[in-house]
């Protein structure tokens, strides 16, 4: 059984529907990316699996559980946690009060110090500007920053939407380093980016999305070797 | 010179009851992004509360808040989960729901005349309290006791509520709601629990209001109406959702009012009051306090 399993799911903003007959599955230990140009559906998806949006058809279970029903503060708690996309940090509260409120779910709250630790250890950054708002960060210590809180959840499966996004290049690689060593902590990890090439060489597996649906899956090696993906997104 | 000062002394004391009972009002504006034009008959039941309280057990009627609070709580509390959070829930996509604002005008006529039914028009004040017509000698000038507690107890509401907010586990969550909801709830917070405890505390705030004001203010059914209107000019001023912005804009509200007469007819010192308030919207809409950024 798949630790993220989604179903046949159908996703309208009021009549305009965004996801199509989309089924996916993520197993426990991967690190799968979804990969799509703009407005494929990709941020869709992953409100979708969170529960900031409800969906119209299909079904999604996590660790054999359906979820789809239930409100966020309840998948949170289920150890299934979403980074969103253009981070939302709360920009008028400290690094730390941003951090310590990652970890409201009670499962999290139970070990708040001991995760506190290790996000601190894996972003050095961030504990040297403890006590500094959020929305003064720069925007590469504002994604450590975004990544951390999510961390505090103590996620089993964590969801990272574009967290490349608007970042250089130098930074962009020491944000998916961390992705990899979230991974080999033992964390599964359900990726969506633009940046096609680095997020398939860390994955093990792909979906590609075009127009709400699912064009494409496979292996990432298999992705990033596929003629219609090096023309459509890596541009060779 | 000497009643100048008496009057700006017992301006910023009557202000800062002002302030108190506007707190409440920008507490839930600053979680619940929605203007509850029911807070003025808030600060009626309240006072209500503080009055039978005070008049039944005989207590000092600072002794009414161990009653006022826990009830005054538990009201706004639960008219939030009943009342109001149903219909956020219908407007769940909607940032400032407009049909929030209606309830909330719903509610503050039905518990006007709610109160009218129940207490009658009459106007009430408790004349045995130990507070009520005290005055404090300082030199040549009189110092109001009943509003020298209301400062207190304005001050020291402040500063809880500020704690609330800043050192708790609970605080924390409610101000991260109040900045970015959905975010709240991908935290694992479930934001209309927050907007029930924001909307509870800052009736409960409006309840500390009423036991102020009740050693030395008449109590009557559309006694909110005299305050609606200062609480949101205040709130405007001091910056929404901004705790010191409320007690500052009391005070320069209240010392208006004492010290305006002495120059010019009370009429004009209402006039000064609203032209400040618009001054205000067209020169600093985000207030002294407020911040530009969001809220
Ligand atoms: N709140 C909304 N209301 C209506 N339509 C929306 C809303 N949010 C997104 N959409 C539409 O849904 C489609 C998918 O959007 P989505 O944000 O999921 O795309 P995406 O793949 O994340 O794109 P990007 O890479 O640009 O972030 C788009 O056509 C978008 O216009
Ligand atoms: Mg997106």
């Amino acid at each position: 059984m798949a630790l993220l399993e989604v179903d046949r799911l159908e996703v309208s903003y009021g009549d305009v529907q965004v996801l199509f007959d989309l089924s996916l599955r993520v197993e426990e230990g991967e690190v799968v990316s979804i990969i799509g140009g703009n407005g494929a559906g990709k941020s869709t998806l992953l409100r979708a699996i969170s529960g900031l949006l409800r969906p119209r058809r299909g079904e999604i279970r996590f660790d054999g559980r359906p979820i789809q029903a239930l409100p966020p503060e309840r998948i949170v708690a289920e150890g299934l946690v979403h980074v969103p996309e253009g981070r939302r940090l709360f920009g008028l509260m400290s690094v730390e009060d941003n951090l310590r409120t990652g970890a409201y779910n009670p499962r999290a709250a139970a070990h708040e110090e001991e995760t506190l630790e290790r996000v601190f250890g894996l972003f050095p950054r961030l504990k040297e500007r403890t006590a500094q708002m959020a929305m003064t960060l720069s925007g590469g210590e504002q994604q450590m920053l975004a990544i951390g809180r999510g961390l505090m959840a103590r996620p089993r499966l964590l969801m990272l939407d574009e967290p490349s996004l608007g970042l250089a290049p130098i930074v962009i690689r020491s944000i998916f380093d961390t992705v990899r060593q979230v991974a080999a902590q033992g964390t599964t990890v359900l990726l969506v980016e633009q940046d096609v090439k680095h997020s398939l060489e860390l994955s093990h597996r792909g979906y590609v999305l075009e127009h709400g649906r699912v064009v494409l899956e496979g292996p990432a090696a298999e992705l990033l070797g596929n003629p219609h993906i090096r023309t459509a997104y890596l541009g060779i | 010179m000497i009643y100048l000062l008496e009057d700006a002394i017992n301006g910023i004391l009557m202000g800062s009851i002002y302030g108190l009972a506007a707190l409440g009002l920008t507490l839930i504006f600053g979680v619940l992004k929605v203007i509850n034009f029911a807070h003025g008959s808030l600060l009626m039941v309240g006072m209500y509360a503080a009055y039978w309280a005070v008049l039944l057990t005989g207590a000092h009627p600072y002794l009414a808040l161990v009653i006022v609070l826990p009830l005054m709580f538990a009201f706004g509390y639960l008219l939030q989960a009943v009342v109001i959070q149903p219909i956020f829930k219908a407007e769940r996509e909607v940032r400032e729901p407009i049909t929030v604002i209606i309830v909330t005008t719903g509610v503050w006529y039905i518990l006007d005349n709610l109160g009218l039914l129940v207490f009658g028009p009459q106007y009430r004040n408790i004349q045995d309290n130990p507070l009520r017509g005290k005055m404090i000698e300082a030199g040549e000038m009189l110092i109001s006791v009943p509003k020298l507690w209301g400062f207190c107890a304005a001050l020291v509401t402040a500063a809880l509520v500020w704690l609330f907010l800043q050192k708790t586990r609970m605080g924390r969550a409610v101000r991260a709601t109040s900045l970015d909801r959905d975010a709240a709830s991908l935290q694992g917070i479930n934001p209309y629990r927050i907007y029930n405890i924001a909307f509870g505390l800052g009736t409960a705030v409006a309840g500390v209001a009423g036991v102020a004001l009740v050693p030395f203010y008449n109590v009557f059914p559309t006694v909110g109406v005299l305050f609606d209107i200062k609480c949101f000019i205040i709130v405007v001023l001091g910056g929404l959702g901004s705790i010191g912005g409320a007690l500052l804009g009391g005070m320069i509200i209240g010392v208006i009012e004492s010290v305006g007469p002495q120059f010019m007819t009370a009429t004009w010192t209402e006039a000064i009051v609203y032209g400040l308030f618009l001054g205000f919207l067209f020169l600093r809409p985000s207030g002294l306090f407020g911040v530009k950024y969001d809220w």
